[in-house]
């Protein structure tokens, strides 16, 4: 039961890094290779605002947002645009040659140490029923559920968010519309970061915080990708939550250090016998 | 003159596709764009969009050169363009196809308006509001991408191929359609192979055979022409 507990608050994490994933490859069709280092970039700007001006991470949260957002924007239009018609392999370079140097940059700049917030606001376990709860680890998985929640509804109900999605659907068809495409690529480079943002930002209560933190994560990411269905935000959630279920309840299988087993497993069970996924429009 | 093309050329990479057409439409008329299959007809119409932009010649649209002008700028100036092969979103609700339609400010504004006028036009569609676009017929959906493209108010409509696929009973509902839209004053450009069924409807007729303008004119003279019978039929 306590692994389900917190396979299930780890899975919405997932979910939310995900579904960030989710959103920019459904949009342009680009996949997000350094999305694990926008993670880690995201933690370290919670870091160095709780080191430099004492911030605790959830009170930065709004800053970290911010900065992530317009790193996306950023990578939208001095990258990704140039490469929005090249060939695939060429996109794939062009995002995986970001992710070594933003990894390689974060190195260079922070050294490779392990750093953590020491005392943060959420701290201390909580008791139910038995079940001994982490604070961070509840608040984090909450937190971004909320967030789930207002991105899917920002991206199914709102104005914007239908010119989104009809991007997304027919890229053409839509700029015949007027809806500017390039415009609704930024957004969503913008919205996918800012969902790294908050995990990031929520993880680095009680998570090490090092240039390399953002490799499993980015893998787990692209695993609930696959499973919950190329661009469907939903399937990322269900998802996400499979995934924290499979990594918590197969480490108690063997041995833990084979939990990450199972989470490939998946994966290639995804590809071999359902490669358009859950929910997947491909 | 609505929309007045003069001297293109246009180029996909190197190769080209379109050589020194020139093409008008006037306010209030119907103009059909001719051609056998990869003459260039889609080609025409997706540079007065903006797809693709033309290497030389001018584009003007009520007076106004508009060459340069990005695409999805051009429903607010009064284009709309209805694609090849429907394009409607699949994954979206038929209002939210429509409402889509309406995305400039000005459409905006008007979206209760147009929707209403719109099911007047198309009854179907107002039944049909909640149902996610794929899941119609071939006939709906082409149905739904004109009244798309006339949510956005335009001053002109371009439509490709819109009887491709269609039954007899559905192309027949679409003619009337394009007259009634026609009275309402707005101008409709749209590319058809038959020629017979294109020039019955149309006042006047663009013919394109590999690029190139042939021939053009009003309906009732290019419908006994041997030009015409030649580019369709070879000699």
């Amino acid at each position: 039961m306590q692994a389900v507990i917190s396979g299930l608050l780890m899975g919405l994490i997932y979910a939310l890094i995900a579904s960030g994933l989710s959103l920019i490859f459904g949009l342009m069709e680009i996949v997000n290779f350094a999305h694990g280092e926008h993670l880690m970039l995201a933690m370290f700007s919670s870091f160095w605002l709780w080191a430099l001006l004492g911030l605790d991470p959830i009170v930065s949260i709004p800053i970290t947002i911010l900065i992530l957002a317009v790193c996306g924007i950023a990578t939208h239009y001095f990258l990704i645009r140039y490469v929005l018609k090249a060939k695939m392999l060429v996109q794939i370079c062009a995002t995986f040659g970001l992710a070594i140097f933003i990894r390689s940059f974060a190195q260079f700049l922070w050294t490779p140490d392990f750093r953590n917030v020491a005392d943060p606001m959420l701290s201390g376990r909580i008791e139910f029923a038995g079940i001994f709860i982490g604070q961070p680890q509840f608040t984090a998985a909450i937190v971004c559920l909320f967030a789930f929640i207002g991105l899917y509804w920002f991206v199914t109900k709102t104005e914007t968010g239908l010119a989104l999605q009809a991007t997304s659907q027919d890229r053409q068809a839509a700029e015949v519309l007027g809806v500017p495409s390039n415009k609704m690529f930024a957004l969503g480079w913008g919205l996918g970061l800012g969902c790294v943002a908050i995990a990031g930002s929520m993880m680095s209560s009680y998570f090490y915080i090092f240039p390399d933190v953002g490799i499993n994560f980015s893998l787990f990411a692209f695993v609930a990708v696959a499973l919950g269905g190329f661009g469907s935000i939903l399937g990322c959630l269900y998802a996400g939550i499979i995934i924290g279920l499979v990594e918590s309840l197969g480490g108690l299988l063997i041995d833990p250090s084979f939990k990450l087993l199972y989470v490939f497993a998946i994966y290639l069970l995804v590809v071999v016998f359902k490669p358009q996924g859950m929910f997947g429009r491909y | 003159m609505l929309l007045d093309i003069q001297n293109i050329d246009v180029l996909y990479d190197d190769f080209q596709v379109i050589w020194d057409v020139s093409l008008n439409v006037k306010e209030g008329e119907m103009v059909a764009l001719l051609g056998p299959n990869g003459s260039g007809k889609s080609t025409i119409l997706n540079t007065t969009s903006n797809l693709i932009t033309p290497k030389k010649g001018s584009i003007k649209f009520n007076g106004e050169e508009i060459s340069n002008l990005p695409t999805f700028k051009r429903t607010e100036i009064g284009i709309s363009h209805v694609l090849e092969r429907r394009r409607v979103f699949p994954h979206l609700t038929v209002l939210q196809n429509l409402n889509l339609g309406a995305y400039h400010p000005k459409a905006k504004e008007m979206r209760q308006d147009s929707l209403e006028k719109i099911y007047k036009i198309f009854p179907k569609l107002s039944q049909r509001e909640d149902q996610l676009a794929s899941t119609m017929s071939g006939g709906e959906q082409q149905m739904l991408a004109i009244a798309r493209g006339l949510m956005g108010m335009p001053k002109l409509l371009m439509v490709d191929e819109p009887f491709l696929g269609l039954s007899p009973m559905v192309t027949k509902d679409l003619i009337n359609i394009f007259k009634n839209i026609v009275e309402n004053g707005i101008s409709i450009l749209f590319v058809e192979q038959n020629v017979r069924l294109a020039l019955s409807m149309a006042t006047r007729g663009f013919v394109l055979e590999s690029g190139r303008l042939v021939i053009s004119g009003d309906s009732k003279d290019l419908i006994d022409s041997g030009e015409v019978r030649r580019v369709f039929l070879g000699n």
